[in-house]
């Protein structure tokens, strides 16, 4: 009776959510009047109905919840699942309209006509919009889902905030729409994987700091002494991915009301920036994010715990010393002054080791567990893809001598070097860590169907190999063609002759592709059965309890 | 071992952890990048570099907008074969106004940094019109609406100065007459010519897109195409002062 009612009032949290999205919507509605280019009014508006959804969903929010969320129900951590829910769903949806987008890119390479000569959809367009949408829409959302679960189990607490989660994960998809759509309409900065216009790069800024507070939010609150390994990946990832965007995003707009702006550096300071970016939206995205989700479900889907702490001590640190520096390795014999190219030719080759560190890590995690490769597919895809990881940071460093690199610079090898990484490595640990997460989220006993895993497995497999295989030969064969000289010391090709022989493969490639997308299709059937149909696991919370933390 | 143990600093408090990794991932940028800003080596000596005119840099513009840059590469490596087929390698002084760069990473199509003056305009329109009418085996799409679409030059001015607000060398002569210079460029019988032209050397009043009267996308393209390395005097470039 004493009891005291636990009073429900508008946090200081939602009431600063609610008033920023109302400026914010002011602001676009203003903006989408005044706009120069239909493409800025139609962002604008986009923006507006966006920031307005945002307080709708705050105030339901509201009235849907009773007071402040348990931290704790009966002994256990009350983990928040919701975001972590939306951002796997999300990223299964992006990731198979990213492989559908490449599907077409690809095929548009190989039969030209399939441009439709349609501005919006030609090949120049639509590449950014694919590679955004598998590294950025795909891949973020992966990397939101797991990092979001992965620090709340690990610290065994819940994520702070009511809306702060959710903040990042919806304000993160409307970055990917804004900027996705905006490929399309031609509004681009032209730089690779730095597309987005300045607008959209500003509205990232401020979800990705909200996303490092969060996170750190989730660490403070941790009931384990030590923080773990994955949580030091996912870390230098956030922290580092935003150093990068705000290095290379140095633009000024043309005008509030235009969607055009100016980047600030120029010519060779611009490359090399761009290159400090781009590969390190490689290896802080890609591999740094990544190795956290393999430091989390590997020892945890193999029921192993990871095989050596020092070998994680001194291959995370070492490997985020390396990163940076390998950049230059992407503008060999150019412009760039050779000082520079050979600091990031030397780096690359030291970055092999970190690597392989990391490689070893995942892999040796398994001894004493390897039967487990022939019973639970899950398992072997997260294997493969460190495997795949292996290969292709050794085909890294190859790349990055200079001699190798006069040859496969500007070739479809690069190509084929990126998708081994992309599909091999972030793609099947990407898939294993879903396939661990969606019955572990929706309390679910076990997958709906492993025979189903083995056949994504298969026609992934293939897929990829066919993938690769088709950009080894014909990068090599058009880097050999390109320097080709006939007896009497002319060239031996015309550049047009190249292109024609390119043609077999760029079918292959695309067929390898399909593969790759006819496997994913596989998964979301699969992950849809689970969650509907799935039978339920016994017990509040799904999972054994965290992992122990490295020491 | 007592390293390993020391570790721990690292994992029981995430700002020890947040700032070690900040320094850790700041030193290799810093080193590589802020002495490009200093080192005069960097960007060599030449004659004849001027900022795009007008109408070139709303060309440019267009090539960035349709994404030229993921099949198309502007940067010649000092090579034997590169020499042959584009010419002279390419210098960091050529796109020191590029912002921003275009050199591009993959060469699904030929390298364009000396295209310029290789073909005519109307190859050049035929070209992006219909590429197999010119190249039969040719995998480029085709760009035909840039003919028909008439080129927005409402707030060039306002790119200009944006671009002269980042330091480009523009004068607030070529400032002021933007508007001017962007009509000029593409009609050859304009009053404005002889002004434009010595507003901005070498370069060239045309009708590039063979449309005459009407101000086209396809203007500003194909006057972007054709300066494209036209502007580096290689008779008086000094290979050998510019040892780098």
């Amino acid at each position: 009776m004493a009891r005291p009612v636990e009073t429900k009032a508008f946090t200081l949290e939602e009431m600063g959510y609610s008033l920023f999205l109302a400026l914010l919507a002011v602001a676009c509605v203003i903006l989408a009047g005044k706009a120069w280019e239909p493409q800025m009014a139609f962002h604008a508006a986009v923006g507006a109905v966006f920031a307005a959804i945002g307080i709708f969903l705050i105030i339901k929010g509201y009235n849907d919840r009773s007071a402040q969320p348990a931290q704790e129900i009966g002994g256990k951590p009350n983990y928040n699942y919701g975001p972590v829910k939306f951002a796997s769903v999300a990223s299964m949806f992006w990731g198979i309209a990213g492989f559908l987008v490449g599907v077409i890119a690809a095929s548009q390479l190989a039969f030209p006509a399939l441009n439709f000569d349609f501005q919006w959809i030609q090949f120049g367009r639509l590449r950014p919009l694919h590679t955004s949408a598998v590294i950025f829409a795909f891949g973020g959302n992966v990397l939101l889902a797991t990092s979001f679960y992965v620090v709340q189990r690990t610290t065994q607490a819940r994520m702070p905030g009511i809306v702060t989660p959710w903040f990042i994960v919806l304000g993160y998809n409307a970055f990917i729409v804004i900027a996705g759509t905006g490929y399309l309409l031609g509004v681009t900065q032209g730089q690779e994987y730095a597309e987005p216009e300045w607008y959209a790069d500003l509205w990232l800024t401020i979800v990705w700091v909200v996303y490092l507070l969060a996170y750190l939010g989730t660490l403070w609150k941790r009931k384990e002494a030590h923080i773990y390994v994955a949580n030091w990946f996912y870390l230098a990832f956030i922290v580092t991915v935003a150093m990068l965007h705000l290095g290379n995003n140095v633009r000024v707009p043309v005008s509030v009301y235009s969607y055009q702006s100016v980047q600030v550096f120029s010519g060779v300071q611009n490359a090399m920036v761009q290159w400090w970016y781009g590969h390190n939206a490689v290896g802080f995205f890609l591999t740094a994010a990544f190795l956290g989700i393999m430091y989390y479900f590997v020892p945890k889907r193999a029921d192993r715990p990871v095989y050596s702490y020092r070998l994680s001590i001194i291959h995370f640190w070492a490997l985020i010393f390396l990163y940076i520096w390998a950049g230059p390795h992407h503008l060999h014999y150019t412009a760039l002054p050779e000082w520079a190219s050979t600091l990031g030719m030397t780096f690359s080759i030291m970055l092999w080791m970190p690597s392989w560190g990391g490689m070893i890590n995942g892999l040796m995690t398994l001894s004493g567990a390897w039967d487990k490769l022939r019973t639970d597919p899950v398992l072997r895809m997260l294997v493969v893809s460190v495997a795949f990881y292996g290969m292709s940071t050794f085909e890294g460093p190859l790349m990055s001598i200079k001699a190798v690199n006069g040859l496969s610079h500007y070739t479809d090898w690069t190509v084929g070097h990126v998708h081994s990484g992309a599909l091999g490595w972030v793609g099947f640990v990407s898939f294993g860590a879903l396939y661990c997460l969606f019955p572990w989220l929706w309390n679910k006993k076990s997958l709906w169907s492993l025979k189903l895993v083995s056949w994504h497995f298969w026609t992934a497999t293939i897929g990829i190999v066919f993938y690769i295989c088709a950009m080894w030969v014909s990068g090599i064969m058009q880097g050999l063609m390109w320097r080709a000289y006939d007896k009497l010391g002319f060239l031996e090709y015309s550049f047009i002759e190249t292109v024609a022989a390119m043609h077999p493969y760029y079918v292959i490639r695309a067929f390898g592709g399909l593969l790759f997308v006819i496997g994913a299709l596989i998964m979301a059937y699969n992950l849809y059965m689970t969650v509907v149909h799935g039978e339920d696991a016994e017990g509040a919370t799904a999972g054994s309890p965290a992992l122990a933390p490295a020491e | 071992m007592s390293l390993m143990e020391k570790h721990a600093i690292f994992e029981k408090n995430s700002i020890v952890l947040l700032v070690g990794i900040l320094i850790m991932v700041a030193i290799g940028g810093l080193v590589e990048i802020v002495p490009l800003f200093y080192l005069k080596s960097t960007i060599e000596k030449v004659e004849g570099m001027r900022p795009y005119t007008p109408l070139e840099l709303a060309g440019r513009n267009i090539y960035v907008r349709e994404g030229c840059y993921n099949c198309h590469s502007q940067m010649i490596r000092p090579m034997r074969d590169e020499i042959e087929r584009y010419g002279h390698f390419s210098l960091a002084a050529e796109s020191m106004y590029d912002h921003p760069f275009q050199w591009s990473s993959k060469r699904t199509g030929p390298d364009l940094a000396r295209v310029g003056n290789k073909y005519s305009d109307k190859w050049q329109v035929e070209h992006l019109s219909n590429p197999r009418s010119v190249v039969p085996d040719s995998i480029m799409p085709g760009y035909a609406f840039l003919a028909k679409t008439e080129l927005d030059t409402k707030h060039l001015t306002e790119m200009v100065q944006t671009h002269a607000f980042v330091g480009v060398p523009y004068t607030a002569d070529q400032i002021a007459n933007v508007a001017a210079d962007v009509k000029a460029q593409a009609n050859p019988d304009d009053k404005g010519v002889d002004a434009m032209l010595k507003r901005y050397p070498k370069s060239v009043a045309r009708d590039f897109d063979g449309n005459a009267g009407k101000l086209t996308e396809m203007d500003a393209m194909v006057a972007y195409l054709q300066v494209l390395g036209t502007l580096v005097d290689f008779k008086l470039y000094d290979d050998k002062a510019n040892l780098r």
